[in-house]
């Protein structure tokens, strides 16, 4: 019971306005300097989408293209895919993130802008799990339907295209969209080279405001918001495609 | 022993295949004359399908020759090529694509096989629709038709491709009871129009009707080889006689 109350009470702290343990002042659309920093915050999303986005098809290109050798009868070609797979599956984000926006120019010689190193290390990290979901996919299809393609002459791109992928595709949609729900919440990574996205706009206004608490939470609701916006477009292509076999 | 008749359109000679351990043909020796209709029976594991599918590739033979419309089967990439194009197949579970409709499951191939223009392969799919007597699904997905209407679909989106030769691998199979005259209505009109058929089938009524060659397969190895009447009538060996009792009566 006495439990209970704490939580109650603070559930209300906000509404009250005692301001013990929050100061919700600070983002306050109701105030000039709040609505500043409310806006401040919401413009990280831009980079946000676009990074993610930008780094999510690339990672299902590429996770296409590391998938289509691991179904290979060719030992060497399968052999390359579990090897891309293995490895770059064992690097942490946040490593990759560094060793590509840090390490990669002294290798290349050329400079990259944080924006690229993002995308990239986001992509490539994600591209291993890709092609683990799209070979799962692409061997679900039944092998009836390679034969009837073979049997209709087509080639392997078209076979790939028309027949296999487009099956494989809708059974993997699930498992495509947590990807992406993925791919937004580690683009929050790519702050610590200073993408000027949702986290890092976050950390910034925290440094001059000294609110962590109410900023932080602002940050986890532009996160949710975003994702459960993909959630349902997710759903929404899902119960599409359902509803084209259907009719 | 000759080899192969002038007029063969598929010319197999002493061909064996193993899966494993497992000898699945056993030099088999088989020659198909262009309008030829052959049925193919024997007990399951006898190597019938196998055989079949060993003429279109989708099986590779370890030793032997396979000639077919006058292209050697011999796992070079054009030869594949030019052997399936000019032979259609009919699966037992039909395999057609489910998420196209019955148009675009028959317009695939020519179109982007052959190169024929979208609005002719549409031409040819109707065509070929109304032969299996199902214009009227053109625009539906198979999941919405009955079996023999999607083993119907399946049979004309091989003719579209202008084949010179069908297999049809236990095409009434997969088929509830009632559905199975309906797709063999469909055969034997093919039939008909001279097209080269090989058929692996237990219809045995269908056999006597239309087979121009009988065929009995077992363990690998081809049995027997008659005319209908002579193959129904006095089956040579004692197998051929068991099988067709236990089918034949039951």
């Amino acid at each position: 019971m006495k439990r209970l109350t704490i939580l109650l009470g603070l559930a209300l702290l906000p509404i009250s306005g005692c301001s013990s343990g929050w100061g919700w002042y600070v983002v306050s659309p109701a105030t000039t300097s709040g609505m500043t920093n409310l806006k401040f915050l919401l413009s990280g999303l831009y980079y946000t989408v676009l990074l993610s986005l930008t780094a999510i098809v690339i990672s299902v290109v590429v996770g296409l293209l590391v998938a289509l050798p691991g179904l290979s009868a060719n030992r060497s070609m399968r052999n390359f895919n579990r090897v891309y797979v293995e490895l770059v599956r064992a690097i942490p984000i946040l490593v990759l993130i560094l060793w590509v926006y840090y390490g990669l120019p002294q290798l290349t010689g050329l400079s990259i802008s944080v924006f690229w190193a993002g995308v990239i290390a986001l992509a490539l990290s994600d591209s291993a799990f890709q092609a683990e979901i799209f070979r799962a996919g692409i061997q679900s299809i039944n092998r009836g339907q390679y034969e009837a393609a073979h049997s209709v002459s087509l080639s392997y791109v078209d076979t790939m295209r028309f027949v296999i992928l487009p099956q494989a595709i809708r059974r993997i949609l699930p498992a495509l969209g947590n990807q992406l729900v993925y791919m937004l919440k580690m683009s929050s990574l790519v702050s610590v080279i200073g993408m000027q996205e949702l986290t890092r706009k976050a950390n910034e206004l925290v440094v001059t405001e000294y609110r962590p608490l109410e900023i932080y939470t602002v940050l986890v609701l532009e996160y949710l918001a975003l994702i459960l916006v993909v959630s349902a477009f997710v759903r929404w292509l899902e119960h599409r495609m359902k509803a084209d076999e259907r009719n | 022993m000759a080899l192969g008749k002038a007029n063969a359109i598929i010319s197999i000679r002493n061909v064996s295949k193993y899966f494993g351990d497992f000898r699945a043909l056993n030099d088999v020796t088989l020659d198909v004359s262009s309008g030829e209709r052959v049925v193919v029976c024997g007990p399951s594991g006898s190597g019938k399908s196998t055989l079949i599918r060993c003429i279109n590739r989708l099986e590779t033979h370890e030793s032997g020759s396979i000639v077919v419309n006058g292209t050697e089967l011999d796992g070079k990439a054009g030869s594949v090529n030019a052997i399936r194009a000019s032979v259609g197949m009919v699966f037992q579970q039909f395999n057609l694509f489910p998420h196209l409709t019955v148009m675009e499951n028959l317009t695939l191939g020519p179109v982007r096989a052959r190169g024929t223009s979208p609005a002719e392969a549409k031409e040819l799919a109707m065509r070929y629709l109304a032969r299996v007597r199902i214009p009227e699904q053109a625009d539906k997905y198979p999941r919405q038709l009955s079996g023999g209407q999607q083993q119907r679909v399946a049979i004309a989106r091989s003719l579209c491709m202008e084949p010179k030769i069908m297999l049809f691998d236990e095409p009434t199979s997969a088929l509830d009871p009632e559905m199975i005259n309906e797709v063999l209505e469909v055969m034997a009109e093919l039939a008909g129009t001279g097209m080269t058929m090989i058929c692996v089938t237990h219809e045995m009524g269908f056999a006597r009707r239309v087979a121009d060659k009988m065929v009995f397969m077992d363990h690998g190895e081809i049995v027997e080889m008659a005319p209908p009447d002579q193959f129904f009538r006095a089956p040579g060996t004692a197998r051929c006689r068991d099988f067709l009792q236990k089918i034949l009566h039951h």
